[in-house]
């Protein structure tokens, strides 16, 4: 029963170790009554996990009365605590340094959300060269941070038929060091349908790494209000109706922050390639307000826009996008939904501007980030093999050179 | 009220919607329920709504549901454990025979009188607690405070669900008079002392919740055991809640000692006039209102040699705390257990048959439990660097009922003469004034996040929340 395991590089087996912390357990006996595996048991002194029984299934956590039992450590289960040393302890042993970027470290339902989210590409790419270091689940589920509301502001116009908003957490005095491009996970309250704890949900970083408001720890995400799913039957999302609704001043429990792949580079000259729709438009804003704001130390390279959506009513970020300088961004916007003129969509605007699209596309220094709904995908794509086919390259040769350079990173949902 | 839809509004795991008797009389008992409630519940709250847990289902996941809820609307549901179809009596004549699902008619009365005596405690340390939501020193100690209320009732639901459903008129009698009862009155009072005892500051509350409650995990472990099945099926089911209140003790005296170790540091005195000066509860205050509860709570137990305590083991209806995991005949016939009494003015132990000594093992065995929890707390005073010590007091010290009722006993266990216990006692027990000093801090905060002078704040918040969330939200 070795369930909660992940295999590392160097091929040793981690154990996320489940540890009673004496200094809150109050020896009440629920834990070891519950276990259906007899994992717990008790001296005089402390109640103990035993980490070659305990299979991570959680029946103890909920029913403990303190909050004592839900203590989890990533070691190589070679040396994992074992009974008889976790009975002498009148304390547990400090938290180790987060791990860095270990797949190891990342839970299962992020990963599934992350795999599907790269699938579009082939998997993950690998980051461009000169992207920082990011931390990566610092905040697991098991111990989520928790943020504090600080503002929430209605980015689509009143009457836009989207509900989409620009919400500002502020972690205080919890470290939660984020990257552009990175994602984080929101944990909605209260439990579902079935009597389980809601399904955490992930959202792109939408502030630079030093913050929404710069030197101050906060972080902010877009969120649209999901009124239906995919195939437009009527639903309400349980995670963005819960953060649109919240009001300032609310706590937030977060995880993460997630995503080693899809990041900026920081070395001068790098040119940025951004096509998005929606809310896709995160991560982008994100990072061209990274290079706003390092306007003044003319690092060179330029930012390329691609913006998708319905109306101008409905576009995210739509006027402080306009105010930036032309020689800054070069902007294109397309919308699809305004009466009386034809529907126009991000693939027909890259394929408008296919001379400086492939340029950019063979240049080394350019690095292109795609980030919407999964519909927008394939067309992206094809515009791509069309603009290629136009300009004397092979969509299908460059392609895995782009991503074997870090230099195409995709992000659908 | 007929019009509810019970099945909805409570929920159970016993088929309540399929048994028309079994609604009909609650349908009857609600009403009354909810207007007890009202009058001898929580004081001044019908409005707040308080960030509680409410089970919804035996399963572990059952426990994880938290909700900002009006305490009259918390649904008060009814659980029993899985029933185990294989499970046989594993105690006293009976042994080996399977299990009662109904009440055998000789053991009626016995049964009756079981449950209606654990039944009595739950509105009872409801209505002792009644007035501390008034001076509550947190959001998170008032919710606290509340989620014990609405649990503790839910307690005097399981005991009435089981005189409603198993012993008909008698017991739909039982269930009225567990409303009528009230604590400390004179006329009608609670079936047990120390349920008639108040509560009138919150280092009380803790203590109770410490010693008081634990005596409840006892008392329902050994429920737990009984061979009336329903019986034991409802009490291992309560016994999730009561940990929560001894929690609620255990860290609640816990955080008092840490503050006033805090406030001694910082003085360097240890000098109690000082430190009631500088607004926390001393440590021989502490000790006074510990050696109070621990005297009071054992008292519960009952006499140390009692012909109940074998009839109960005997017929299989209360057996020994965690009866399943001793390794001895389970009938105890030829069994003998040390008890303590006095004689020629000293404390003297002699064997008596261990049948008749049951409550006897039953305090020893809490005892023991009880002593882990005051380890924890001296851990928090040799932290702080401070040569003070908790103690149990003897077993024989200041007790009301059983062999020592009569007998005066310092907490080191010397019998002494009436001068001596009168020169020493206030510094034994809590006095007036010791009250009335904890009684001059006790003042409602109720900002999110504050905690009152006297008591440092918890290690962590309630189901993963921060200690400054809003558990409770006043309208």
């Amino acid at each position: 029963m070795n369930g909660d395991t992940t295999a590392t590089d160097h091929g040793a087996e981690v154990l996320r170790q489940l540890l009673i912390d004496p200094e809150i357990c109050i020896r009440c006996n629920t834990c070891e009554e519950t276990c259906p595996l007899d994992a717990i048991t008790h001296d005089s002194r402390n109640y103990v996990v035993d980490p070659a029984i305990c299979n991570g299934c959680n029946a103890c956590v909920a029913p403990c009365p303190t909050g004592a039992i839900d203590n989890w450590r990533n070691i190589a289960r070679a040396k994992a605590w074992p009974v008889a040393e976790q009975l002498t302890w009148d304390a547990l042993p400090p938290q180790q340094a987060a791990a860095v970027g270990t797949p190891a470290s990342l839970p299962p339902e992020i990963a599934a959300i992350t795999a599907l989210a790269s699938a579009g590409q082939g998997g993950a790419a690998a980051p461009p060269w000169s992207a920082a270091q990011p931390y990566v689940n610092l905040h697991t589920l098991e111990q989520p941070a928790t943020a504090t509301l600080n503002g929430n502001f209605r980015l689509t116009a009143d009457d836009a038929t989207s509900d989409i908003r620009h919400l500002v957490l502020d972690f205080g005095g919890t470290a939660f060091p984020v990257l552009e491009g990175q994602t984080i996970g929101i944990v909605p309250p209260g439990l579902d349908a079935h009597g389980r704890p809601h399904h955490v949900r992930l959202y792109s970083v939408a502030s630079p790494r030093d913050g929404e408001r710069p030197r101050y720890n906060n972080v902010a995400i877009t969120v649209k209000r999901v009124t239906e799913d995919h195939a437009g039957a009527p639903v309400a999302g349980v995670a963005s109706n819960y953060l649109c609704d919240l009001p300032k001043g609310a706590s937030v429990k977060v995880v993460g922050p997630f995503g080693t792949s899809f990041l900026m580079p920081n070395h001068p000259g790098a040119r940025l390639l951004m096509i998005c729709t929606g809310t896709g438009s995160a991560p982008m804003r994100a990072m061209t307000e990274r290079r706003r704001r390092r306007i003044a130390l003319n690092e060179g390279g330029d930012l390329m826009l691609f913006f998708g959506a319905r109306t101008p009513e409905e576009l995210p970020y739509c006027g402080p996008l306009m105010k930036l300088p032309a020689t800054f961004i070069d902007i294109n916007l397309a919308y699809s939904r305004i009466p009386g003129t034809p529907r126009q969509y991000v693939q027909d605007l890259i394929r408008a501007r296919g001379a400086d699209v492939a340029a950019r596309l063979a240049d080394a220094q350019c690095f292109v980030y795609v980030c919407g709904l999964k519909g927008m995908e394939q067309g992206v794509d094809e515009a791509f093999r069309d603009v290629c086919r136009q300009h004397g390259q092979d969509w299908d040769v460059l392609l895995p050179t782009l991503r074997e350079q870090g230099r195409y990173h995709l992000e659908t949902y | 009220m007929s019009s509810i839809d019970y099945s909805e509004k409570i929920p159970n795991n016993v088929n309540l919607a399929g048994d028309r008797t079994l609604q009909r009389a609650l349908e009857h008992w609600q009403p009354n329920f909810l207007q007890w409630w009202a009058e001898m519940g929580p004081e001044g709250t019908r409005e707040a709504e308080v960030y509680l847990r409410t089970a919804v289902s035996v399963d572990p996941g059952g426990w994880a549901h938290f909700d900002h809820v009006r305490m009259p609307d918390y649904r008060w549901g009814i659980f029993l454990s899985p029933a185990d179809t294989e499970r046989r009596i594993h105690f006293g004549e009976h042994m080996g025979q399977p299990v009662w699902q109904d009440v055998p008619g000789e053991h009626r009365a016995n049964l009756r009188r079981i449950i209606v005596t654990q039944g009595d405690t739950e509105p009872a340390s409801i209505e002792q607690q009644r007035h501390l939501g008034l001076t509550a020193p947190s959001l998170y100690d008032l919710r606290n405070l509340f989620q014990i209320n609405v649990e503790e009732g839910r307690h005097l639901w399981a005991m009435v669900y089981l005189l409603h459903r198993h012993f008909g008129r008698d017991g739909r009698e039982e269930a009225d008079a567990l409303l009528q009862r009230r604590s400390g009155d004179t006329d009608n009072p609670r079936i047990l002392g120390a349920f008639n005892e108040r509560t009138p500051d919150w280092l009380a509350f803790y203590m109770f919740t410490y010693f008081t409650d634990r005596d409840g995990k006892f008392q329902l472990c050994a429920l737990a055991e009984s061979g009336f099945d329903p019986l034991a099926r409802t009490t291992k089911f309560m016994l999730t809640e009561e940990a929560h209140h001894m929690f609620v003790g255990e860290s609640g005296v816990s955080r008092v000692v840490q503050r006033t170790c805090q406030v001694m540091g910082e003085l360097g005195t240890d000098d109690p006039a000082r430190l009631r000066a500088a607004g926390v509860i001393d440590l021989p205050t502490i000790q006074r209102y510990l050696n109070f509860h621990f005297a009071v709570t054992i008292d519960l137990f009952g006499a140390d040699v009692s012909s109940n305590a074998a009839t109960f083991y005997g017929a299989g209806l209360k057996g020994r705390f965690e009866e399943g995991k001793r390794d001895d005949d389970h009938r105890l016939h030829d069994r003998t257990y040390p008890v303590q009494e006095i004689a020629d003015g000293m404390i003297v132990t002699r064997d008596a048959p261990m049948l008749n000594a049951l409550n006897e093992v039953l305090r020893d065995d809490y005892i023991r439990d009880s002593v882990g929890g005051i380890g924890r707390w001296n851990k928090v005073i040799e932290k702080a660097g401070i040569p003070f010590r908790l103690t149990v007091p003897h077993k024989a010290f200041n007790r009301k009922i059983g062999a020592f009722a009569s007998a005066r006993v310092t907490p080191d266990g010397r019998v002494i003469g009436a001068a001596e216990w009168a020169a020493h006692e206030s510094s034994w027990l809590p006095t007036a004034e010791d009250r009335a000093f904890v009684a001059s801090l006790m003042g409602r905060v109720v900002e999110p996040g504050r905690f009152a002078h006297w008591i440092a704040p918890p290690a962590m918040g309630v189901n993963r929340q921060p200690v400054d969330f809003d558990y409770v939200r006043f309208n």
